[in-house]
């Protein structure tokens, strides 16, 4: 069948030339969770770099981190979920590799990619204040409430060049399902970006999106994604339910070479993994 | 019925229980295997309208299996994911216990790094939801490994908001209520610093501030209580596998 106009697939080989350095890139998935592993490796296989990272941080920035293409990160946590740290992450930030970070509550961070996808240029809310968020992030601002006496933080809307996500299923044209508990924020995501890269498990046609699964799953609509690529088990090691569950083997093994003093072992983890 | 040994980390479960007294029917979050135990002690004795997690997607009428989700088990009752845990958070229809890798005598509490944050000695997980969540709801510490190195004169970062940060329109919904440890619960005076509410049966009150990095009195603390004979069978069937002692010998 020829391509129609709505035919966005893309080979995974290409997604790399969409990126540049420089770029604000937005991952999708949460912690060691749904990560779009898949589009991250083909980042780090590419001369990519001098990148601004937006995500709520699993093994994605520890890996993008460890290979130094983190200029700038704006998180609220990196966790690998069953074990609470990315020892690549910590040892970026303990040995200074990531010349920046804007380290916000979690809240905020949702506060922000709304902001972001409402071309808004900030949103309130009332995290943050009294915290160390506020020393830390020194550009952030306070705003008073027009109508009563309620001061809030003024998160800054965060606008992205890219989106990176993964979800289970989409048709050609982008519409992308999610079939597991949770969306996280992936179609947050999409909305605040120019341009979303999807990733799936399967791309199917339209009707098959909702022939066993409630139209409710159509997480994120094709006017918000530009590329889709299926890469099957493209969220591995972190979990894609419920086609699967994190790889806690693999992660080990990825924590065990991260740890390494050696850095042979973080080589041979890598020529593996990549 | 055999006599039961009362362990210390029954006791612990059973002061957590104790701080969600009264709360209400709001959304319980525990972080750890005392707390989530504690919690479900909780809803199964004086508190029956709080609302569990399964720590993923659920509110759960029947919780899971320990340390488990609704997909192993149980009934949920709601559909929770995060997206719709900051709203939760916002509208302060929560009651959190919260780890700490540093508190302060004024339960200033830390997850963030240690150190200079701009290069950390340590970096840690990130501040988390711990600014959010202690600007608008009732928030408990839970610190299973009581010590110095945890209980400092300051932290490093201020992610979870003491009480002398919390001034102007941030105090308005701030609730700091007990810190539970492995060896005692805390709570604050009028000015707002960190007390001695009770000390675990078996610590010493020397014991207690050596591991504590900033003075407290416990000479005259009362003991804290141990659970009744139909709290440990609670306590049993909930943890048959003794997950807890794991985290308190």
């Amino acid at each position: 069948m020829n391509k129609t106009p709505l035919d966005k697939t893309l080979p995974l080989t290409e997604v790399a030339g969409k990126l540049e350095s420089g770029m604000t890139i937005g991952i999708g998935g949460w912690g060691s969770r749904r990560k779009p592993m898949a589009l991250v490796k083909e980042i780090l296989r590419s001369d990519v770099t001098d990148l601004t990272v937006v995500a709520f941080g699993g093994p994605d920035v520890g890996l993008l981190a460890r290979a130094g293409k983190i200029r700038k990160l704006v998180y609220g946590f990196v966790s690998l979920d069953s074990i609470p740290l990315d020892p690549n992450f910590t040892r970026a930030r303990e040995r200074g590799e990531i010349p920046e970070t804007s380290e916000y509550d979690e809240g905020m961070f949702v506060a922000g990619l709304r902001a972001g996808a409402n071309r808004l240029s900030f949103q309130p809310i009332r995290a943050g204040l009294g915290s160390d968020v506020m020393a830390m992030n020194p550009d952030l601002e306070t705003v008073r409430s027009p109508y009563d006496d309620e001061e809030y933080v003024a998160v800054p809307g965060l606008r992205l060049d890219v989106s990176l996500i993964h979800l289970n299923r989409a048709d050609a044209a982008g519409n992308g399902q999610y079939l597991g508990p949770d969306p996280y924020f992936d179609d947050l995501f999409a909305m605040a970006a120019d341009t979303t890269i999807l990733s799936v498990e399967q791309i199917v046609s339209t009707d098959d999106l909702t022939a066993k699964a409630p139209p409710q799953t159509l997480l994120v609509p094709r006017i918000f994604v530009n590329h889709v690529v299926e890469a099957p088990g493209g969220a591995h090691f972190t979990s894609c339910d419920p086609d699967y569950g994190r790889d806690e083997e693999f992660q080990k093994a990825y924590v065990a070479a991260a740890k390494s003093e050696s850095d042979s072992d973080w080589t041979e983890f890598e020529e593996r993994y990549l | 019925m055999t006599t039961q040994t009362i362990t210390r980390a029954d006791i612990c479960v059973a002061a957590v229980s104790d701080a969600f007294k009264g709360s209400g029917e709001v959304l319980a979050h525990a972080v750890g295997i005392v707390p989530a135990i504690g919690v479900r002690l909780a809803k199964a004795t004086h508190t029956p309208e709080l609302a569990l997690s399964d720590g993923e997607a659920f509110m759960m009428a029947e919780a899971p299996p320990l340390l488990k989700t609704a997909a192993a088990g149980g009934t949920p009752e709601a559909w929770v994911p995060f997206r719709s845990i900051f709203d939760i958070v916002a509208s302060g229809r929560r009651h959190s216990m919260m780890g700490a890798s540093q508190i302060d005598r004024y339960g200033n509490q830390n997850i963030s790094s240690i150190g200079d944050w701009r290069q950390p000695k340590r970096q840690l997980i990130g501040v988390r939801g711990a600014p959010g969540n202690t600007v608008n709801h009732r928030v408990d510490y839970w610190v299973a490994k009581h010590s110095a190195r945890i209980f400092v004169d300051r932290v490093d970062v201020a992610s979870g908001v003491g009480n002398d940060r919390a001034v102007g329109t941030a105090a308005r919904f701030h609730d700091l209520g007990v810190i539970v440890t492995n060896l005692a619960v805390f709570g604050y005076d009028d000015s707002g610093l960190v007390k001695v509410v009770s000390i675990h049966p078996g610590v010493a009150p020397e014991e207690l501030q050596e591991a504590t990095g900033f003075p407290i009195d416990a000479a005259d603390a009362p003991l804290t209580r141990e659970p009744t004979p139909d709290e440990l069978k609670i306590i049993e069937a909930e943890d048959p596998k003794g997950l807890r002692f794991k985290e308190v010998h």
